[in-house]
């Protein structure tokens, strides 16, 4: 019985530790603009489809890696500099409808350079079971939720301790004041999607060699990092994180306890429950902090 | 302008002329008419069978067509989507004026276009799965692929062999998943089969440990998988992970070297049914399939690359048809619909075809074979 519960639970640290990175970009870029971007997933998708395709040329995997997470990062920047900048002024919903045309636009385009074949990332280290009692869980699984947990404590320093992380989180509270006493606004907005797109291209890494990757393998990765950063609290980054993990066991303890074939709608019933009687999410301050 | 005006109808009165010169130096093109789903989610379906049907009707015309007339190959790219299908079979049988239709990649669009050819009265030869198509039997529809019953039947026979009575299920969210899993239920009891475990998961999903951790935890001999795309190979990955040692059975959706490519060393040991095509250079000599499937493979690869069973249908489709009008002699539609459903022990690749009025598919469980991954590749299990 035990054994079984410890089971559920590696397995829903391991799949809630991906959705905890997704969210985290939803909520960076919506911490800085307001914007909820949904090619958060494709940027996911982005970094192991290039990972599949340096390794096809024949690079390494460490040069692999450091590789894609870079072409996503170009991506998101790009993403900023040619569709989000251009829309300066536009209102908030603009700007969301703007990250969905580039979604469909992303995996567009992965469909037409990588074709729709499924493909496999290698295991960063052994591919052997390590045994905990009776339950089981490999290497991959560990490197999922240690880096999570290390990118997750440098984003958090990034925005406590540095001078930029303060600037961008001072974009968020008012614009215009940030303007005036100096912030360069564009150049702090430019920064949170890089950061972003980097956050979703490790998340995409980090998962590929259990759960392949295809084209559009970022839409569901995308769906569940969203409702992470919903059940959290879009504002509040730890928020997305703790939401993530959380969203990810319940999916596992649900299946489990409950029934697989309900698993999904359990979760998307969890997150409605929140917004009902919490609609700040559950790590989210009140709204009318927020100005 | 009026130099120009009568060079136009020169021109044309010459082309006029030609088409005419040839359509008197030969009788009407046999007009066969297809709908496939070249593009869109079941491309993989449609685009290896338009090959093969537009390479087989090359091939045939290069050596004098059939009854001594060519063929001509009219067809539309449906994207899997029951509405266009409809559209474009209506306009193959209306404005096209086709002898026979044989396409239909996917199950939905071929019962959407059911009720069309059956009022026209054309020849339809189906390439899509479903059990429905020709069950209960409708007069001018045949089909080639093999169904879900078939291939559960064959796994619960290759189950029994083995002394397996208690089986786990799991499988994906799709149609072609859900279809399966019902077969799985329904013929469970005539097989003396007992489901003890029923899990499910999404297509998209990236880890199935819980749903094999409450299987492993019933008194399950085996486990059977209905799925295809990614959901199988995590699956496959996750039983090893698991250090579940039950023997692990898939359906005839992961019957492609994707899917051992995915699951790699996990999917040793993996037992699967599927057609003959995907072992052809390992089938005994005595086969009687095996130059047929030889000869379709190499001819293929030399001009597209790999095989997969779907092109398979389109092959066998496309003969059993020719043969049809070859026996009734002329293209007349009941004429042809009454030779295809005499089909006897005409050898495709997708096994021995005998149809009868009651037996629009006649294929046998043999055409089947039960599969074992071993050390990556396929290999005969029986």
């Amino acid at each position: 019985m035990f054994d079984q519960l410890l089971q559920f639970l590696i397995t829903g640290i391991t799949v809630g530790s991906t959705y905890a990175l997704v969210g985290l970009g939803f909520a960076i870029i919506y911490n800085a603009s307001d914007v909820v971007n949904f090619a958060q997933g494709e940027f996911v998708m982005v970094g192991a489809m290039s990972a599949v395709w340096y390794l096809g040329v024949g690079l390494p995997l460490p040069v692999v890696l450091v590789f894609s997470v870079l072409t996503t990062v170009v991506v998101g920047l790009a993403l900023y500099k040619l569709a989000i900048e251009h829309a300066r002024g536009a209102s908030v919903v603009t700007t969301i409808i703007i990250t969905i045309g580039a979604a469909i636009f992303l995996r567009g385009a992965a469909l037409l350079v990588w074709g729709k074949d499924i493909y496999a990332l290698p295991h960063f280290s052994s591919e052997t079971p390590i045994r905990i009692g009776a339950a089981t869980m490999l290497p991959q699984n560990i490197w999922v939720m240690v880096v999570t947990a290390l990118v997750v404590y440098l984003v958090r320093h990034f925005f406590d301790k540095t001078l930029m992380g303060k600037a961008i989180l001072g974009c968020a509270c008012n614009r215009t004041a940030a303007h005036l006493v100096g912030i360069n606004v564009p150049l702090m907005l430019l920064t949170s999607y890089g950061i972003a797109a980097l956050l979703g291209a490790v998340a995409g890494l980090l998962i590929a060699p259990i759960a392949f990757t295809s084209y559009d393998a970022g839409i569901m990765l995308g769906l569940k990092g969203f409702s992470a950063a919903i059940l959290g609290g879009m504002g509040s980054s730890m928020g997305a994180v703790a939401g993530g993990v959380l969203l990810g066991v319940l999916e596992s303890l649900g299946a489990g306890y409950i029934s697989s074939g309900y698993k999904d709608a359990m979760a998307f019933m969890i997150i409605l429950l929140v917004l009902f009687f919490k609609p700040s999410g559950l790590f989210g301050r009140k709204s009318a902090e927020r100005v | 302008m009026s130099s120009r005006r009568n060079f136009l109808k020169y021109s044309s009165a010459v082309l006029l002329g030609a088409s005419m010169a040839t359509s008197a130096m030969a009788a009407d093109p046999i007009k066969i008419g297809s709908f496939l789903a070249v593009t869109g989610p079941a491309s993989f379906l449609g685009d290896p069978e338009l090959k093969t049907l537009q390479m087989y009707v090359d091939e045939i015309n290069a050596k004098g067509g059939v009854i001594g007339r060519q063929l001509e190959l009219i067809h539309y790219d449906s994207g899997a989507n029951p509405q266009k299908a409809v559209g474009f079979v209506k306009r193959l049988i209306q404005r096209d004026g086709v002898d026979l239709i044989v396409g239909g990649s996917a199950s939905g669009e071929t019962m959407a276009v059911v009720p069309e050819v059956e009022q026209a009265g054309v020849p339809f030869i189906s390439l899509a799965g479903a059990l429905a198509i020709v069950e209960p039997v409708k007069k001018w529809v045949f089909k080639t692929p093999h169904t879900d019953r078939m291939a559960l039947g064959k796994v619960y026979g290759d189950m029994k062999k083995r002394g397996i009575s208690k089986v786990a299920l799991i499988s994906g969210d799709g149609g072609f998943d859900k279809s399966c899993r019902g077969q799985a239920q329904g013929l469970a009891a005539p097989y003396g089969m007992q489901i003890v475990g029923d899990e499910s998961y999404g297509a998209k999903d990236t880890d199935m440990t819980t749903q094999l951790t409450k299987l492993r935890a019933t008194d399950a001999q085996a486990i059977m998988n209905c799925g295809f795309g990614t959901g199988p190979a995590i699956v496959t990955k996750n039983v090893r992970q698991l250090g579940i040692d039950l023997p692990l059975y898939q359906s005839h959706g992961v019957a492609s070297k994707k899917y051992i490519e995915l699951a790699g060393d996990a999917a040793n040991g993996v037992r699967l049914p599927a057609a003959a095509l995907l072992v052809a250079d390992k089938l005994p000599d005595n086969d009687p399939q095996k130059p047929v499937l030889v000869s379709y493979q190499r001819k293929y690869e030399a001009a597209h690359g790999a095989v997969s069973t779907f092109g398979g249908h389109a092959y066998d489709g496309l003969m059993i048809a020719v043969q049809a009008i070859e026996r009734a002699g002329s293209t007349d539609k009941e004429k042809v619909r009454a030779e295809i459903e005499k089909t006897r022990g005409f050898i495709g690749t997708g096994g021995v075809f005998t149809m009868n009025a009651n037996d629009h598919l006649g294929l046998t469980l043999d055409a089947f074979k039960m599969l074992e991954i071993k050390n990556g590749d396929w290999t005969l299990a029986e």
